[in-house]
């Protein structure tokens, strides 16, 4: 290729990446400014917004629920998950191809059908505006991270092991427990961080469920459509931060999803 | 499979052991997710009447909505396609640390909430957002623009929340692509634009094809960015749904209006797993 066009193109590629990167790099000033209001560049510093965020039981209560909600949903989709994963990869079943395309699902499907099945399923089961019916519903969303990140994991171990562990008398399950889980945990890693972070992350169906259960997305939406003040920025750079710290945990415990 | 050093048990119950694994998450997502989506389906038909389908493929009003998304989802499709496929081409160019660079570039947008993502374009175009008082500081402008609430901001911030989506399936694709074939074409004569035209994009197409499904399928769904930048002006299905729902108690009519976002769903990803296909 020629130098020029090689310097284009990663010229383009320094843009793009530039436009990705930078409306959330905006919310982090916006988010320390001492106005009152949304104003660029701030008159002056300040850790109001977070104050705010920090002061109120509103947007502490929703956190709390968010947290319980997420860290439910990741245990509950990383166990069905993890195990629909090994019985796809290492079944010899008819229809597990079926099987797959269930648990890849939830993630083809428009999350907004999902949200009012759920939610005309859970009004008469009375477990809307309950944290469990958000962990159930959040779980359902989870579940096809889980079952991607554990397949690729899982087809990366030799079944040989698993055989060798069986043969020592084991059984199926001790195998699993001894042999193929701590072979597959940077998987186990990045599945958990996933399956958490959608939880984290999920506002349509919390729109339906949550009713007076807040999650902190939830508070985020109505706080928007409301009014505009910085608070929610302060949240989101909460959020980035979250972001990059789990980026870190999958970068240092779990799978390497770069091939190189 | 057939070592002798294998347990001593009858087969059907190694072959089965597998299958009784995978049994807890196949009945969660029957209770919790096929059934639920079914029953929903049915009540479009609810007492045997196709009114709802009648009403939702006939009235002016949801047919533009359609459509609308449709023509969203196809530009935001565009969009990505045009951004991303060079991105994912630089990435595999570049040495370890710096693609490890930029695939934070990538990641740390995509695990962001779309919710964070639609906010931060908020306080960029909204009336004394960041753009119009830079306009309105430097004298470009007198009064704030209107550069929210319309159909470019929406297709702009979907394309954002989008793109990494499209970038990765390409770049998965392009990272297994001989470089010995892109030099032998240039030893046979091609050109650099014949090299790509005839040798690296058809060998890159399957993963353009994937990504391109992903953005179409999920921007077809899009709730968030469309109620939030669209400003009640710029309407999406999945945000009429959500009023029947939630403002109408609509059932019938938003189940009716599931189906048909569904099934042209289901109809989108057939047709690219058909198209795929023959390419092997």
């Amino acid at each position: 290729m020629r130098p020029w066009l090689r310097r284009l193109l990663r010229g383009y590629a320094l843009a793009v990446f530039a436009l990705l990167l930078l409306p959330l790099l905006i919310i982090v000033p916006i988010s320390f400014s001492s106005a009152r209001y949304l104003q660029f560049p701030p008159p002056g510093w300040s850790l109001q917004w977070y104050r705010r965020y920090l002061d109120d039981p509103t947007w502490i209560e929703a956190t709390f629920v968010s947290l319980r909600v997420a860290s439910g949903a990741t245990v509950l989709a990383l166990v069905l998950g993890t195990a629909m994963a090994y019985s796809v990869v290492r079944g010899r079943y008819r229809g597990r191809v079926l099987v797959e395309r269930l648990g890849s699902g939830p993630m083809i499907v428009p999350h907004i059908i999902i949200a009012i099945a759920i939610y005309g399923l859970f009004a008469r089961l009375h477990l809307t505006s309950s944290e469990a019916g958000l962990i159930l519903a959040h779980a359902v969303l989870a579940i096809p991270f889980v079952l991607a990140v554990m397949s690729a994991a899982l087809r990366t171990v030799d079944p040989a092991l698993e055989q060798a562990a069986m043969s020592l008398g084991v059984g199926r399950v001790g195998a699993i427990v001894r042999v193929t889980l701590p072979l597959v945990r940077p998987g186990l890693v990045s599945a958990a961080v996933l399956a958490f972070l959608s939880s984290f992350d999920e506002v349509v169906v919390a729109l339906f469920l949550s009713g007076t259960t807040k999650t902190l997305p939830k508070q985020m939406f109505d706080n928007i459509q409301n009014e505009i003040d910085p608070t929610v920025a302060a949240v989101s750079v909460l959020q980035i931060a979250l972001v990059l710290v789990a980026l870190l945990i999958v970068s240092r415990f779990g799978q390497k999803t770069v091939p190189r | 499979m057939s070592s002798p050093a294998e347990p001593r048990r009858p087969r059907w119950l190694r072959l089965e052991g597998p299958f009784v694994l995978g049994l807890p998450a196949i009945l969660f997502l029957m209770l919790l997710f096929v059934g639920p989506v079914l029953r929903l389906m049915l009540m479009s038909v609810e007492g045997g009447s196709l009114a709802a389908y009648e009403k939702a493929l006939t009235d002016g009003l949801y047919l533009r909505v359609f459509l609308d998304t449709f023509e969203i989802a196809a530009i935001v499709t565009v969009a990505c396609a045009l951004l991303g496929y060079p991105v994912a081409y630089v990435l595999t160019t570049l040495s370890r640390g710096w693609a490890a660079l930029g695939f934070a570039c990538i990641m740390i947008p995509m695990l962001t909430s779309v919710l964070v993502r639609t906010y931060a374009w908020m306080v960029l175009l909204g009336r004394s957002g960041i753009i119009n008082r830079t306009l309105m500081d430097w004298g470009l402008t007198d009064r704030p623009l209107a550069l929210m609430y319309n159909l470019p901001s929406v297709i702009v911030a979907m394309a954002h929340v989008l793109l990494p989506m499209f970038i990765l399936p390409v770049y998965s694709v392009m990272v297994r692509v001989d470089r010995e074939l892109l030099r032998a074409a240039d030893g046979l004569g091609a050109s650099g634009w014949q090299t790509f035209t005839r040798v690296y994009l058809p060998l890159t197409w399957p993963g353009v094809l994937a990504g391109a499904t992903l953005v179409f399928i999920i921007s077809l769904g899009f709730y968030i960015t469309p109620a939030l930048l669209g400003g009640g002006r710029i309407v999406m299905i999945a945000n009429v749904i959500e009023n029947q729902v939630q403002a109408l108690l609509d059932w019938r009519f938003a189940s009716a209006l599931s189906v048909v976002l569904l099934v042209a769903t289901l109809a989108v990803q057939a047709a690219s797993n058909r198209v795929q296909a023959p390419r092997g």
